[in-house]
């Protein structure tokens, strides 16, 4: 399969590049940011999203969905990341879709997938428990209880955690595996704290007390659980990493015009090589993890339910390039700038605050080189 | 002896129509029957590499035969035309071909300045006759290449160069000087850019061929820090070249080293892909050893390496999308401007860090054990990477002015 996007995911691309910079510029996030926003996110755009059918890309037909595949939903998102966007997308439409989809019984599948591709619930994974990502050490415990289950734990950055509907929570069971198990809001011993964050956009802090849940709360075989997790988190990783390499293409395009524009000593500051060397070795690092992250697209396409061993480098390497890269790109931007670059009326900060948060999110690049020298044999 | 793996049987299965998977079922078969054993190891050093022409002695019947067996399919130049000794193979089909060489661990039958560089020149700008007459040879590994640009005072500035061709109605003589001459000693033909006009900078530069037994031509090596000499000083003196060797038009010649150089530095771009015969960190764990949670006994150098590695395996995603968006006619003509830039740096990353693996065991400079000084002199060779063809910072100049648009000279 050639390395590039088909004449289908470029029309895809065009048409929800024009959706979004029509209804969600950058000026949106703005926005929901100084009005406090209850939500965090626009209702009437999710709506809208579940419409023009973002929101069950990955969920099969059958259950409402498009059953389209992971380089749809890249697409998708390097446009959301381009106007920095806020929405349940990632955590919803990408993370837990897949979760359920990969593992959920015909009976959770039915009950959730539907309303999940209409944006009728918001469901979100519940993984993080430090201030690092490690899904391999979770202290969450899940323990049996007659005939269901018992978890107690606490976890942190549950993306938009505060206006979900359903959690799936990762637990270490008592025989050491991973289980993962699907708990509505609203349950007994589960307390939501909204953590406003950096970028604007939306997370929660999970305290889970003595919560009880059936038998029938368990995604998948317990054995299978940490697959499930680890096919689960390579989804939202690609889709982080494609929102990251879109918010540092749109970053580096704002900074070439603002340099092909802006005048210092008589010339146009993008004359000085100083400047242009920085600029097109910055292009290369764009071009190439871009082509890291479609090749990992394309890897889970082929494989996501045995993700062999070459499709969890391929992920590995992705996100660690688009985390660098689009690091990188909003850091250029902001000096590139110069002192408009530090004000919070332009927009170039917002672009920082939001590449923070996805470098961190599910590792960050030093996690996934270290994951990758893992599965290197060293 | 690698084996196929699950990872290669998925790249099959994703083939885009089953006469595309046939071709590689039926590739993989021949490869199988024809690749002979010896030319399925990783090669000891760069000596064992086949570079063809008059003057090469084969290092085994195998290399021979590899070479024999794989021009006689028209592979060694897999999309040229029957014609011109190719294959007339798909831009696809050529990919699935490199694809089952790599997966097989096959050697490359014929290393070839001609085949990177001359002989896409010479499709684009050719007449028939000289195609016919130049481009057989050039599949088969009969005639050696190499590329007389660089002047003394025309690096960077390659368009400044001084070599005059005056013309004396049918033929041209050559007099002047051309300088890091690659492998000039060893080659039978060169292909040569000459100033046929004063007057312009640009528009003022022909392409020629001749042949490096003429009377008039002279080689000297130059002794680099490595202790090879793969550069020459050539000097020619009054040089008859002619006119049936000039390729495309007179004072036309700077559009096809335009074209040239973006395939040497497509060439040179791909040593950043060119994996070492067995990955970094895996050579690393090799020499160095792993603690008890099995990482690499060093865990800065392991940072580094694992680092390095990422991007290694995201520039070899690169160099395949790099090829798919050139069959596509979607790439940017100053696209091999970036690959060679980056390719070329990543290539000094990684002989920093296998000097490092290896620390003091690499350091012999005249041992058998060392294999004289192989590891060391390889590294000091790749600190050219960045300089020849053009240097990283004239790659990263048309980056910025062609791709970029950034203003300026």
């Amino acid at each position: 399969m050639a390395l590039m996007l088909t004449d289908e995911q470029t029309q895809l691309r065009d048409s929800v590049r024009d959706f979004l910079s029509e209804q969600s510029p950058v000026a949106a996030l703005r926005q929901l940011r100084d009005s406090a926003d209850a939500s965090g996110f626009s209702r009437p755009l999710w709506a809208r999203f579940a419409e023009m059918g973002y929101c069950g890309m990955l969920v099969p037909e059958a259950h409402g969905g498009l059953g389209l595949g992971h380089v749809e939903a890249g697409v998708v998102m390097e446009q959301i990341g381009r106007q920095l966007c806020a929405s349940p997308l990632l955590a919803s439409g990408i993370v837990a879709s897949t979760a359920l989809k990969l593992a959920g019984s015909a009976a959770q599948q039915a009950a959730w997938l539907p309303r999940l591709a209409a944006a009728q619930a918001i469901a979100t994974l519940a993984v993080d428990e430090r201030a690092k990502h490690r899904p391999q050490a979770l202290a969450t415990s899940a323990r049996a209880e007659g005939s269901g289950w018992v978890l107690d734990g606490a976890k942190t950055l549950v993306l938009d955690g505060h206006v979900a509907d359903l959690f799936i929570v990762a637990a270490a069971l008592p025989s050491g595996a991973t289980g993962l198990f699907l708990l509505p809001a609203g349950t007994r011993g589960l307390a939501v704290e909204r953590t406003v964050m950096v970028d604007a956009h939306n997370a929660a802090r999970l305290q889970l007390q003595a919560v009880q849940l059936g038998a029938d709360a368990l995604l998948g075989k317990p054995e299978a659980g940490a697959a499930t997790l680890d096919a689960t988190l390579a989804a939202g990783r690609c889709a982080a990493a494609a929102e990251l390499l879109g918010l540092a293409d749109e970053v580096f395009a704002r900074t070439l015009d603002y340099i092909k524009q802006r005048r210092q000593f008589g010339k146009l500051i993008g004359e000085f090589q100083g400047l242009q060397h920085r600029a097109a070795v910055l292009y290369a690092d764009l071009e190439i993890s871009r082509a890291a992250l479609l090749q990992a697209q394309q890897a889970l396409d082929a494989d996501l339910h045995t993700a062999a061993a070459s499709t969890k480098a391929a992920v590995a390497v992705a996100k660690a390039r688009a985390g660098r890269t689009a690091t990188t790109a909003v850091q250029e931007g902001v000096q590139m700038h110069g002192g408009m670059g530090m004000t919070d009326a332009f927009d170039i900060g917002f672009f920082m605050k939001r590449a923070r948060v996805l470098q961190e999110l599910w590792g960050d690049s030093h996690f996934h080189a270290d994951a990758f020298a893992t599965h290197q044999g060293y | 002896m690698a084996t196929p793996t699950a990872a290669d049987a998925a790249v099959g299965a994703a083939d885009a129509s089953p006469e595309l998977a046939e071709f590689r079922a039926q590739t993989r078969a021949w490869l199988l029957a024809n690749c002979p054993p010896e030319m399925r190891q990783p090669m000891a050093s760069e000596d064992e590499v086949c570079w063809g022409g008059r003057k090469f002695h084969f290092h085994s019947p195998a290399q021979q035969l590899w070479l024999q067996r794989m021009a006689e399919r028209g592979w060694t130049v897999p999309t040229w035309p029957r014609a011109y000794g190719g294959a007339g193979l798909s831009g696809q089909q050529a990919k699935v071909l490199a694809q089952e060489l790599r997966a097989l661990n096959c050697r490359s039958p014929l290393n070839s300045f001609g085949i990177w560089m001359l002989g896409p020149a010479l499709l684009q700008f050719g007449t028939e006759a000289q195609k016919l007459e130049h481009l057989p040879p050039i599949a088969c590994g009969e005639i050696r290449w190499c590329q007389g640009y660089s002047e003394p005072n025309a690096g960077s500035d390659l368009a400044s160069l001084a070599t005059r061709a005056e013309d004396r109605g049918d033929h041209f003589v050559v007099n002047g000087q051309k300088i890091w001459t690659s492998y000039a000693d060893k080659a039978d033909w060169i292909f040569c850019l000459v100033r046929t006009d004063t007057a312009s900078k640009h528009n003022g530069i022909s392409f020629v061929l001749f042949d490096m037994a003429s009377p008039g031509v002279r080689t000297q090596p130059i002794a680099l820090i490595s202790g090879a000499s793969p550069f020459c000083e050539t000097f020619f003196d009054d040089v008859r070249v002619d006119k049936r060797n000039l390729v495309g038009g007179l004072n036309k010649g700077w559009d096809v080293a335009k074209v040239l150089l973006g395939h040497e530095r497509a060439m040179i771009g791909s040593i950043g892909d060119r994996a070492a015969a067995k990955p970094l960190g895996q050579q690393a764990a090799a020499a160095i050893g792993l603690d008890a949670q099995g990482r690499l006994a060093d865990p800065l150098l392991r940072a580094q390496i694992a680092e390095f590695e990422c991007d290694e395996a995201a520039f070899r995603a690169m160099m395949e999308r790099a090829g798919d968006l050139s069959r596509g006619k979607q790439a940017h003509p100053g696209l091999p401007s970036m690959l060679k830039y980056y390719g070329a740096e990543l290539n000094k990353r990684r002989w920093e860090l296998l000097m490092a693996v290896y620390g003091a065991d690499a350091l012999e400079w005249d041992s058998d054990r060392s294999r004289h000084g192989d590891r060391a002199r390889t590294w000091l060779r790749t600190k050219a990477n960045s300089i020849e063809g053009g240097t990283s910072e004239v790659q990263l100049n048309i980056v910025a002015k062609r791709i970029l648009e950034l203003p300026g000279v």
